[in-house]
């Protein structure tokens, strides 16, 4: 049985959020035609090319400056992070071995793969939201019994 | 140089999206990922705000060669399914699920000055280039 959590549940916000990142995503691939994917951008960096390293940091600077151009005119939305330190790199392991092995995160596979009708994107968006719903299911209800 | 300008641009609308749709707070994407407890679908409606701005613009970008600025399009050639695209998903959706956390989220809580956002992103680059390693042996041997 599903129970909503209604007081949390903000469909605009999100729905105008996620119409901001696509058209980010378009943007991008109108402009320089490529895919916005965040881990591919990152990864990129990790095994560099000529002439192939400085739109990634490009990109990257501006997601990292988006927050500090927001706090110059309003409040930041709330970011809370109740994981421990040990947890997040366990899981920042995990994502960045993952998203490579994977070819993509929620950005390239999930946004971006999904828009192309991709049949890759979408078993690797419905197998990584799989994965999510069952490592939450065990950490929240199993583990902690919460 | 506008290549540069534009990748810039389409970074920051990336991460103010991310903030405005409430993805940049890994408490709110484990309340969608927690289905079994009190759920909280808003950020279906991220995706499917994206997915609908991004198929007009995927279905142009498909017919063309060369992007607005006159540079190629690299849209991924190969729709094959394998094992390491199914492996690979599965340790990223367990790490996000972990904390809360993909890639961009984590980025922009970098820049938010989350000493907890820089403790995963740390990481993530870590195991980023544990993969390239791995992948180098593969090849050498």
């Amino acid at each position: 049985m599903i129970e909503i959590a209604w007081e949390n549940f903000t469909p605009w916000s999100a729905l105008a959020g996620g119409i901001i990142i696509g058209l980010s995503a378009a943007a991008f691939v109108l402009l320089n035609g490529r895919i916005a994917g965040i881990s591919g951008i990152v990864g990129g960096l990790l095994a560099p090319r000529k002439r192939d390293v400085l739109w990634r940091v490009a990109f990257l600077a501006g997601m990292i400056a988006a927050p500090l151009i927001w706090m110059m005119t309003a409040d930041l939305p709330a970011i809370e992070i109740n994981a421990s330190y040990p947890v997040l790199v366990i899981s920042g392991l995990l994502v960045g071995i993952g998203t490579r092995y994977g070819s993509g995160c929620t950005s390239g596979h999930g946004v971006c793969g999904l828009s192309r009708l991709s049949l890759r994107s979408l078993t690797a968006t419905l197998t990584f939201m799989t994965a999510g719903f069952i490592t939450v299911y065990a950490v929240r209800h199993l583990i902690t019994g919460a | 140089m506008k290549f540069n300008l534009a990748s810039f641009g389409a970074g920051l609308l990336f991460g103010f999206g991310l903030l405005v749709s409430g993805m940049a707070n890994p408490e709110k994407v484990l309340g969608f990922l927690d289905i079994a407890g009190q759920w909280d679908p808003s950020l279906a409606f991220v995706m499917g705000g994206a997915i609908l701005v991004g198929l007009f613009a995927f279905t142009i970008a498909r017919k063309r060669t060369v992007s607005l600025l006159g540079f190629d399009m690299r849209l991924p050639a190969t729709d094959r399914l394998d094992k390491r695209l199914v492996i690979g998903s599965v340790m990223f959706g367990a790490g996000w699920g972990l904390a809360g956390f993909c890639p961009g989220p984590g980025l922009v809580a970098l820049g938010a000055g989350e000493t907890g956002a820089l403790v995963f992103i740390a990481a993530m680059i870590a195991g980023m280039g544990l993969f390239e390693m791995i992948e180098k042996n593969r090849v050498a041997h």
